[in-house]
């Protein structure tokens, strides 16, 4: 069983905080990772999650919780005893030795037989298409190359757990899209658990078949990726998550005939009627709407395809970016700005008046003071 | 094409190995771009690189041509200055000989290479160890300690002389070798000091990854570390062995048995029982110092080449 379970750990570092205070770097995780799972830890710089990664590893002692690997609680596991293989951020190939000895220092320290060391590492070699360059060190090598042979290094191993620290961020955009797919194929292949860190959230939403999100050290939300993007458990989540970040505006929850609307100053949105009972005690109180650039629409647009359309708000158009199949447009409404992704066809030039919709269905409200999501 | 542009960038060690280095040809332009210097100063700069040399390598010629000159020619010239003077007039091969003969050289020269082998190891295998731990673990106290270490090469080793002479021959110790090899095993303060920041440098991840893959603590000095950090162990190599090679005080205080003598001290002995043979000194002289030139020949491309620390991205 190649399961991974955080229970309730914690790790400060002492005397690293501005006044020489300890600094939390993970604070209370629980987080269960399931067998044959690929779960994504992505966050922002000092989030924590390469901290957890390393805790994982044994590279880290948390300060308080349990960690488990399978049914095993590995606190006092050495890292070479806790069955798992890691892909660093710069590979930490070494240099001195060849690809062959790279991917078979681990099984020699293990007293593997000879035979068997060879035949794992020519077949992970083959299957990275590695062979041409077994005899070759690492300062010989492209940099998608190395990469592949770090990734050979952990797969000789046979572990239980992958654990990958920013695998891709070193190599151009254009191999690192190329690879995001090879290692997808290659997880599903091996059927191992994966950890995968990373700061990209394209890198989270296309690789995950779950992701956790964290920020400060906390987990924020750990679910499938659309699970993520369309139902963000608080504001951190809903901005993070998702390109262009979801727009914000500030508002007020009223009710009036029957219909309750988020009054947000310069304009209004009904809420959807299966929603308002939920929104009883919010009457009167200040919250904040979101809604995903790519969930508005030039009105009378035929791309929209949602169930209700709110009607229609005049905004202004500062600024248009073509990219192509899409646009990104800058607007501004009263003296607030949002941010929208609609499609090329729209024919509103930069400084004109364009009426706009949102997809009513796929808006957001969050309580203002927890930031947790209301709907 | 991507691959390559990755490679060059990637496999750009600290210095740039002599394959990689541009032809002298095509690399005018680009030295003068670095350097920023046009060919005048180019000129000017090293007239008086040759003009600082001059003063340096005076004693050396001297040297060397004295140990070529006869009696007659080297009191002929002592009266006046001249450049001509140096050149020996006829060259007077036979000092050699008569030199290499005038003392039981092949055995000061045995003795000598004895200690150097020995001191080198110690120097390196106990120097690269205490750094290792400097550098590489944490335990309480580490910079006091280090600093501690560090203070101690400020001792002039005058001040210590007599105590540890006392203290060697406390455990009779003198009149053997022991004195001169044994505190090469306990690790010296500069090699330390260089080592130790040498190690710094080293990627964090490459021990880190060894430990994952299963290596101790000794392993990852050993097979990982150690390896990647030839360059610095050179320089300590050669160091050590220069300070062997010359060493005069320490076989002074601690050999008393003539079969004993390194090169320097039977140098200096020959000094003092052949002290008015002026050309057949100068002669071993030259010898006694052409081990270390060939040394340095052979040694000096290690100070120059960067180190491989490619098997990391950064």
């Amino acid at each position: 069983m190649g399961s991974v379970t955080f229970s309730n750990v914690f790790k400060r570092f002492e005397g690293s905080g501005r006044s020489g205070g300890s600094t939390t770097a993970v604070n209370d995780l629980c987080l269960e990772i399931n067998d044959r799972e690929f779960m994504v830890l992505v966050g922002p710089s000092g989030c924590g999650k390469t901290t957890a990664l390393r805790m994982i590893a044994g590279l880290e002692t948390q300060s308080d919780g349990d960690i488990l690997i399978g049914e095993k609680c590995v606190n006092s596991v050495s890292p070479r005893d806790r069955d798992i293989a890691m892909v660093f951020q710069n590979y930490a190939l070494y240099p001195h030795m060849s690809v062959r000895d790279n991917m078979s220092f681990a099984l020699k320290l293990r007293n593997l037989d000879k035979k068997e060391i060879d035949r794992r590492v020519d077949d992970a070699a083959e299957l990275l298409g590695l062979q041409p360059m077994l005899q070759r060190r690492p300062g010989q090598l492209s940099g998608g190359q190395r990469q592949r042979v770090a990734l050979g290094r952990a797969i000789v191993r046979e572990p239980q757990v992958f654990l990958m620290d920013e695998p891709l961020s070193n190599l151009d955009a254009c191999l690192r899209v190329q690879t995001r797919a090879e290692l997808i194929k290659l997880h599903r292949r091996l059927g191992i658990t994966t950890i995968y860190v990373t700061h990209d959230q394209v890198e989270a939403m296309t690789m995950g078949d779950r992701i956790a999100v964290m920020s400060g050290g906390v987990l924020q939300q750990c679910a499938a990726p659309m699970e993520i993007y369309n139902h963000p458990a608080n504001m951190f989540v809903a901005g993070f998550i998702g390109t262009p970040s979801m727009n914000f505006f500030k508002g007020t929850v009223k009710q009036a005939g029957g219909q309750m609307t988020v009054d947000c100053g310069s304009f209004a949105v009904p809420v959807r009627t299966s929603l308002q009972s939920t929104l009883g005690d919010w009457i009167g109180q200040p919250v904040v709407f979101g809604v995903r650039p790519s969930d508005i629409y030039p009105s009378g647009s035929n791309h929209f395809q949602g169930g209700a359309a709110s009607q229609p708000i005049t905004t202004v158009l500062d600024v248009s970016e073509p990219m192509g199949d899409i646009v990104t447009l800058y607007l501004t409404i009263g003296n607030q700005s949002m941010v929208a992704t609609v499609s090329s066809d729209h024919s509103v030039k930069d400084g004109q008046a364009m009426d706009i919709v949102f997809d009513l269905d796929k808006t957001h409200l969050f309580d203002p003071e927890t930031e947790k999501a209301i709907y | 094409m991507i691959n390559n542009s990755v490679q060059m960038e990637i496999g750009k060690p600290a210095k740039a190995p002599s394959s990689m280095r541009p032809t002298q040809k095509s690399s005018s332009a680009m030295q003068k771009r670095k350097s920023g210097l046009s060919f005048g100063e180019h000129l000017l700069a090293h007239s008086a690189l040759l003009l600082l040399a001059i003063p340096a390598l005076l004693p050396l010629l001297w040297m060397v041509s004295t140990s070529l000159k006869s009696d007659k020619q080297i009191f002929a010239t002592s009266s006046k200055f001249s450049l001509g003077a140096f050149i020996p007039h006829p060259a007077v091969w036979q000092n050699y000989p008569v030199a290499v003969h005038a003392a039981p050289f092949g055995m000061y020269l045995e003795n000598t290479i004895f200690l150097c082998v020995l001191t080198v190891i110690g120097a390196v295998l106990s120097s690269s160890l205490v750094a290792y731990g400097f550098a590489r673990i944490d335990f309480p106290f580490k910079n006091v300690f280090f600093m501690l270490m560090i203070s101690t090469m400020a001792i002039p080793p005058q001040v210590s002389m007599i105590p540890v002479f006392a203290m060697f021959r406390w455990l009779h110790w003198y009149g053997t070798y022991l004195p001169l090899i044994v505190p090469a095993f306990c690790g010296a303060p500069f090699y330390i000091f260089l080592l130790t920041q040498f190690y710094r440098n080293l990627p964090a991840e490459l021990s880190e990854a060894a430990r994952i893959d299963g290596a101790g603590e000794f392993r990852i000095f050993w097979q990982i570390i150690l390896p990647l950090s030839k360059p610095a162990l050179a320089t300590c190599a050669l160091f050590q062995f220069l300070g062997t090679w010359n060493d005069f005080v320490g076989p002074l205080i601690y050999i008393n048995d003539p079969s004993r003598y390194t090169l320097a001290y039977g140098l200096q002995q020959l000094v003092s029982t052949h002290g008015g043979e002026w050309a057949s000194l100068m002669a071993d002289t030259t010898l006694f110092i052409v081990p270390i030139i060939i040394l340095f020949f052979f040694t000096q491309k290690s100070f120059v080449s960067g180190i491989a620390t490619t098997g990391s991205k950064n």
